[in-house]
């Protein structure tokens, strides 16, 4: 039987989620030798692969880029994970949101911060008016919340998944922050 | 016939931490013009802060950043010291420091067993899929275990302080949360001697694979800057406090004894349409001739000393390599600054810990309320010089924020880097522009371990495809890169 195809992968976030990933540490090399892992930031896979079994999604859809790429992966996976509060609820990430984002740019970059937010997209992605989280842009199969989640947690989905159950958050494992 | 203009874009970058893209342009001869890093996020954290409580402010912007929430989570502290117009108690801020030196074992060991090592171990040329950590842990096993151990180490202490491995909620403005107690002391101890031995293999491997490779290693961000970092009263290495040293490419001390509250007044940042990530340069010296380098490299290039037995030794063996000039100039290097100041960081580690102060149970927090209308709190980051400086009410709550990161320090650099490497590797236009010269052109950022997540505190993203244009600028044909 051909191993089960795992990938990760980041939009907008602070990469904590992916962190927590290798914290599990030695368990990592376990995982890769009952999974295959074929895409991951950690990783030089460029292009996001046809046929992924699951894909964990850290950070909330803040631009173009980050939609583009999110969409790709759900046409490709068949069980997507939203992997951490940003990717769940929008969190830090949105925490622009309210705010304008032209006013934010120019604040920051000055008059030409205002060009930025509106690229052809080609190298700078569009940044979006508003942050959203990702089951408002495609559907999710399983909800993974924590800043981050730590390692046990993790541990648990991938392995529940691997086994072929649908993981559950009891009460004492689920908590967001 | 001139040849079309191409534009060569890597998309994304992979294995550095954050979004990015790199553009290698070539003119209308075929030639390599320029290479540019571009980050492509942006997060406004600098705005959406104001209104926030000064003392939220440290949970709040460790979430800037999940490979070094630490700098951010002390650096806020500090700021809001400086807010609170407090002295922190010594127990306090050994205990401060101990948390920021076990971050500098999990970053450095991240950056180089999870990231770099692989092109080390495997090849620049290694097939792509091979080029991972997993791939080190197939040809390389007990190599890769024992970095991952070495990273997990540094973590376990960061948990054991903070109670999470990240995003710890532990410094607070005046202090720390909790004392540390005897067994949970003797617990971080007992993992110190495999630590050192893991920090002895990789240090022995990058002066190996210098040694090895010298004369390929020359194109990896070889040219003059100036450096800058935190040094003590009297020039040791330091990460947590002290004075601000500018040295120059030829070791000449250019300032010394810099406030770091100040870095207003030595610090400018220049925009660029194409990145979000700013160009900071050191202002006496105009942009962009005030490029400076900031993180490993540049640390062990403006001290004197690091002030402890074996990094010291090892210190002067590194500084031999730049001969007369007692600066090392070649950014390959940063993977040797690095393992340096990993077995540094052991080494303080445990002197702290052993200091009786670091056991006090009460004497670990000031209290006060907003004392001051501004505050500016500084550090090290594994990544180079980090600053927060927040103005707020007196009320505590936050008016404006302005933040200079790490990595962006080093952006103009990053940029001379992969440039330098385009122009060697790419040198005429017939050159097949294979995926191992693509990936020394990522290994050349690499080099630098930037973390995209903050300097985008704000900023962002690289990825790499091919575009071949016209001289016109038409878009000719567009290619990937898999």
């Amino acid at each position: 039987m051909a191993k089960i195809k795992i990938a990760t992968a980041w939009l907008g976030g602070c990469s904590g989620c992916h962190m927590s990933f290798l914290d599990l540490d030695e368990r990592l090399i376990d995982l890769h030798g009952r999974a295959e892992l074929v895409y991951s930031p950690i990783m030089d896979v460029k292009v996001f692969p046809a046929g992924v079994d699951v894909t964990l999604v850290e950070g909330a859809v803040a631009n173009s880029d980050n939609l583009e790429l999110l969409e790709t992966i759900r046409r490709n996976s068949r069980i997507l994970v939203a992997f951490g509060d940003c990717a769940v609820t929008g969190n830090v990430t949105a925490m622009r949101n309210g705010l304008d984002r032209d006013e934010i740019l120019r604040d920051v970059y000055g008059e030409l911060g205002v060009t930025f937010g509106k690229q052809d997209g080609t190298v700078l992605p569009v940044l979006h008016e508003s942050v959203t989280p990702i089951h408002k842009v495609v559907s999710v199969d399983a909800y993974l919340p924590g800043c981050p989640p730590d390692a046990d947690l993790i541990w648990y989905v991938i392995t529940e998944l691997l086994e072929g159950r649908q993981p559950v958050l009891t009460e004492d494992l689920l908590k967001y922050g | 016939m001139a040849k079309p203009t191409r534009q060569i874009v890597i998309d994304p970058v992979t294995r550095i931490e954050g979004h990015a893209k790199i553009t290698v342009h070539f003119n209308d001869q075929g030639a390599v013009e320029d290479a540019r890093i571009h980050i492509t996020e942006f997060r406004g954290f600098e705005k959406f802060c104001e209104g926030r409580l000064v003392w939220e402010m440290p949970g709040i912007t460790s979430r800037i950043c999940g490979i070094c929430p630490v700098s951010h989570l002390l650096t806020s502290a500090k700021a809001g010291d400086d807010i609170l117009a407090v002295e922190i108690p010594r127990p306090a801020e050994n205990l401060r420091r101990v948390l920021n030196l076990a971050q500098w074992v999990q970053s450095h060991a991240l950056s180089f067993f999870h990231l770099s090592a692989p092109d080390l171990l495997l090849g620049f040329d290694a097939p792509p899929e091979k080029r991972s950590i997993f791939g080190l842990a197939e040809a390389h096993p007990d190599f890769a275990r024992r970095g991952i151990r070495l990273r997990k180490f540094g973590q376990d202490v960061i948990e054991k302080l903070g109670g999470r491995k990240i995003h710890p909620v532990y410094a607070v403005p005046g202090g720390v949360r909790a004392p540390l107690s005897e067994a949970v002391r003797d617990e971080i101890l007992a993992g110190l001697p495999e630590a050192h031995d893991t920090a002895a293999m990789g240090l022995e491997f990058i002066k190996a694979f210098i040694e090895t490779n010298h004369g390929k290693l020359d194109v990896f961000g070889n040219f003059p800057t100036l450096f800058l970092g935190h040094v003590t009263g009297d020039g040791a290495l330091e990460y947590y406090d002290g004075f601000i040293r500018v040295v120059d490419s030829g070791g000449n001390i250019v300032a010394d004894r810099l406030d770091p509250r100040k870095y207003n007044d030595y610090i400018s940042e220049a925009v660029e349409e194409w990145s979000y990530l700013k160009f900071p340069y050191y202002a006496p010296l105009g942009y962009p001739q005030g490029n400076y380098r900031v993180g490993p490299l540049a640390r062990l290039n403006v001290c004197s000393h690091t002030g402890s037995p074996k990094s010291d030794r090892e210190l002067l063996i590194f500084k031999q390599m730049a001969g007369t000039r007692n600066v090392v100039l070649n950014s390959f290097y940063y993977h040797y600054a690095r393992m340096i100041e990993i077995l540094f960081a052991l080494e303080r580690m445990e002197e702290l810990l052993t200091d009786p102060d670091t056991l006090n149970q009460e004497d670990i927090r000031a209290r006060a309320f907003s004392n001051k209308p501004h505050g500016v709190g500084a550090c090290e980051a594994p990544r180079g010089t980090l600053f927060h400086n927040y103005t707020v009410g007196r009320d505590g709550v936050i008016k404006k924020v302005d933040m200079v990161i790490a990595t962006g320090q080093n952006n103009l650099s990053m940029n001379r880097t992969i440039r330098q490497i385009a122009m060697h590797y790419i040198s005429d236009p017939e050159t097949e522009i294979t995926d191992g010269i693509l990936n020394r052109i990522e290994a050349g950022i690499r080099c630098y371990d930037p973390c995209l997540s903050c300097s985008t505190h704000a900023l962002g993203q690289m990825p790499f495809e091919i575009e071949y244009r016209g001289s016109d600028g038409t878009l000719l044909k567009r290619g990937g890169r898999g």
